[in-house]
């Protein structure tokens, strides 16, 4: 007999025993777990009149009740579910920012008054585009309510990546996460084959990308015995030899991590997918799925293959340097606000990148800074693109922007300031960021780095500039787009994100408090 | 017979997989490229926890045919709505985002 089955022999023997999980520790994810399976019953079982009301309730109360408990566990340390789950200081941090900016990205994809025809979502999107099916259901005032819960079980997803301690929890994460962005990306009302075609492209390079980072984790499996972090990370330390494993698996991984980072190389579906995603989902997506796959790619990084920093970080010097450099010049030549806005957040992840490859608590605590503070703004960024239409809908086109300053001062005022946070201007949150990462990068000796960083961020002011110059000093044309007034949904998340980019901007001492505290990731 | 050749023989998979996902044109042979890609890692889990001798490599297998199967599902149904938009399943068609 083998020695495995020898072995499977004998554990049969002994009497099962069950796994150790602290409950309360994981119980944000159960919340959302739960209530995104509550969710999908509503839409089995509730009349189809009722069900946004009651989604709403569910999808609202269920992130306000995992944020609470989220704060209640603040201070705790410990690893769970016999060592899948990490719950420390970094991954609560990162799932109160991932809830709080679900929370605005629901309330985004709540808002009903600003399209005419009703939500951002088609009614059915099993209909054909065109078809007189369609213009029934839009007439007959249907709704799509699945889109709830598909936000739920994301987010459930995103913070079960963040907190996964071993390569297989976050594989499984990584597409509890995805498969419903894939879907909510291709039920735009309008412009629905933009939509289709996004989903498309989303879908066939997100799984291309995860089955690469299936590999690697099965390489990593083959060198050290095991998918815990932790064990690999012993197993490095201890072994040497079969270095070609090693550097396959890391390889792979990373290429499957940077892709949902949207670094350069592994950037192709970010214009086309934030540009064809219906608004609200791309500001969702475009803040959350950034704090979920850093937590992630940090925790790889930093609890798994910590000793083999010098052999991984010259690979990521180089990415975060061309994501950078391509993210910002590329953005130049863009027309469509959506998709500048999409190699803009290419740019921003170069930027934390920069704070990731410092390798020390103190790039950690800079990319979580930054990582915070573009979220807010970005969704706040794209909460404003939802509101400027024309009559075929969001008026995406820059030429469409031009004058927008006279015509609504107010709106075009908060753009302004989340522009200036993106391009990092002083007393912004953009700016504390970018501060951030860039000082921890000095510290750790990559000033190189740093000199390309804040020339890509010179090269990226130019754009974010051209947008606010376009508003402010052009006289309004026929064409230019009219702001819609939104209902309190838009407004809340709207106000939210501009007081929160401020706020980090002015007094950002709390958040940096905050993020001191949570200290490193438990090993 | 050796584990390693079957490592061998699922590097080869995935290197056909990804292959198959850069040249092919129809949207449903490419999702089948991926799939193999994930049955290629699922060959060198289960190879491995041969040849290191625990049991890990097989449950990691079990969890991601789930998880192929629950993407077969979302990848079926978003090629399905764009072959019945566009009569065709040519992932060169849908080509209105680009630059």
């Amino acid at each position: 007999m083998s020695p495995l089955l020898a072995s499977v022999g004998a554990e049969t023997e002994t009497a099962f025993t069950m796994p150790s999980i602290n409950y309360y520790a994981i119980a944000p994810i159960l919340i959302l777990f739960g209530a995104a399976v509550v969710s999908v019953l509503v839409e089995a079982f509730v009349p189809q009149r009722g069900r946004r009301p009651v989604q709403l309730v569910i999808v609202v109360g269920s992130i306000v009740a995992a944020l609470a408990v989220t704060i209640d566990l603040r201070g705790t340390r410990l690893v769970t579910g016999e060592g899948a789950i990490a719950v420390d200081g970094p991954t609560l941090l990162m799932w109160g920012a991932l809830l709080v900016i679900g929370l605005l990205g629901a309330l985004l994809m709540a808002e009903r008054s600003i399209d005419p025809l009703g939500d951002a979502f088609a009614p059915r999107a099993s209909a054909l585009p065109g078809s007189e099916d369609e213009q029934e259901f839009t007439r007959r005032g249907f709704l799509q309510t699945e889109v709830w819960p598909f936000l739920l079980f994301a987010l459930t997803g995103m913070l079960v990546f963040v907190a996964s301690n071993d390569l297989l929890v976050m594989f499984v994460a990584l597409e509890v996460m995805s498969l419903p962005l894939y879907l909510l990306a291709g039920m735009a009302r309008r412009r629905r084959l933009l939509s289709q075609e996004a989903a498309l492209k989303y879908f066939l390079l997100g799984a291309f990308s995860s089955a690469f980072f299936l590999y690697g984790a099965a390489m990593l499996y083959g060198f050290s015995g095991s998918v815990s972090l932790v064990a690999i990370s012993d197993t490095l330390s201890a072994k040497t030899g079969e270095g070609s494993l090693v550097a396959i698996g890391i390889a792979l991984l990373m290429v499957g991590l940077l892709f949902k980072v949207a670094a350069v190389p592994f950037h192709q579906w970010t214009p086309d997918v934030y540009q064809g995603a219906p608004t609200p989902v791309t500001g969702f997506m475009a803040a959350t799925v950034k704090i979920a796959a850093f937590g992630a790619l940090l925790r790889v990084l930093y609890v798994s293959l910590g000793g083999l920093r010098w052999d991984w970080e010259p690979m990521l010097w180089i990415i975060a340097a061309l994501t950078m450099l391509v993210g910002s010049v590329v953005a130049i030549t863009q027309t469509d606000i959506k998709r500048m806005l999409a190699y803009s957040s290419i740019a921003q992840a170069g930027f934390i990148l920069v704070g990731v490859v410092a390798a020390s608590p103190q790039g950690l605590a800079s990319a979580l800074f930054y990582l915070v503070a573009y979220a807010f703004t970005t969704i706040g960024t794209f909460a404003v693109i939802t509101m400027v239409r024309d009559a075929s809908g969001e008026a995406t086109h820059l030429s469409k922007w031009a004058g927008l300053g006279k015509k609504s001062p107010v709106v075009a005022a908060v753009f302004s300031l989340f522009m200036l946070s993106l391009a990092g201007i002083p007393l912004t949150s953009g700016f504390v960021g970018k501060f951030g990462v860039f000082a921890a990068a000095i510290d750790s000796g990559n000033t190189w780095l740093v000199i390309v960083g804040v020339v890509a961020s010179v090269i990226a002011a130019f754009f974010y500039v051209r947008v606010i110059v376009l508003m402010y000093f052009s006289d309004p044309t026929p064409d230019t787009a009219s702001v819609v007034i939104p209902s309190a949904f838009t407004t809340i998340a709207l106000t939210a994100s501009a007081v929160m980019t401020i706020a980090l901007g002015v007094f950002p001492q709390w958040l940096l408090d905050i993020i001191t505290q949570a200290g490193v990731f438990i090993r | 017979m050796n584990p390693s050749s079957y490592v061998v023989l699922s590097a080869l998979l995935f290197s056909i997989g990804a292959i198959g996902v850069l040249v092919r044109r129809n949207a449903i042979v490419v999702f089948m490229s991926v799939e193999l890609m994930l049955n290629a890692a699922n060959l060198a889990f289960v190879s491995f926890a041969r040849m290191n001798g625990n049991l890990d490599g097989q449950v990691v297998a079990f969890f991601v045919m789930v998880v192929a199967a629950a993407e077969v599902v979302v990848g079926l149904a978003i090629i399905v709505t764009i072959f019945r938009t566009r009569r065709s399943a040519s992932i060169d068609e849908p080509n209105l985002l680009k630059y």
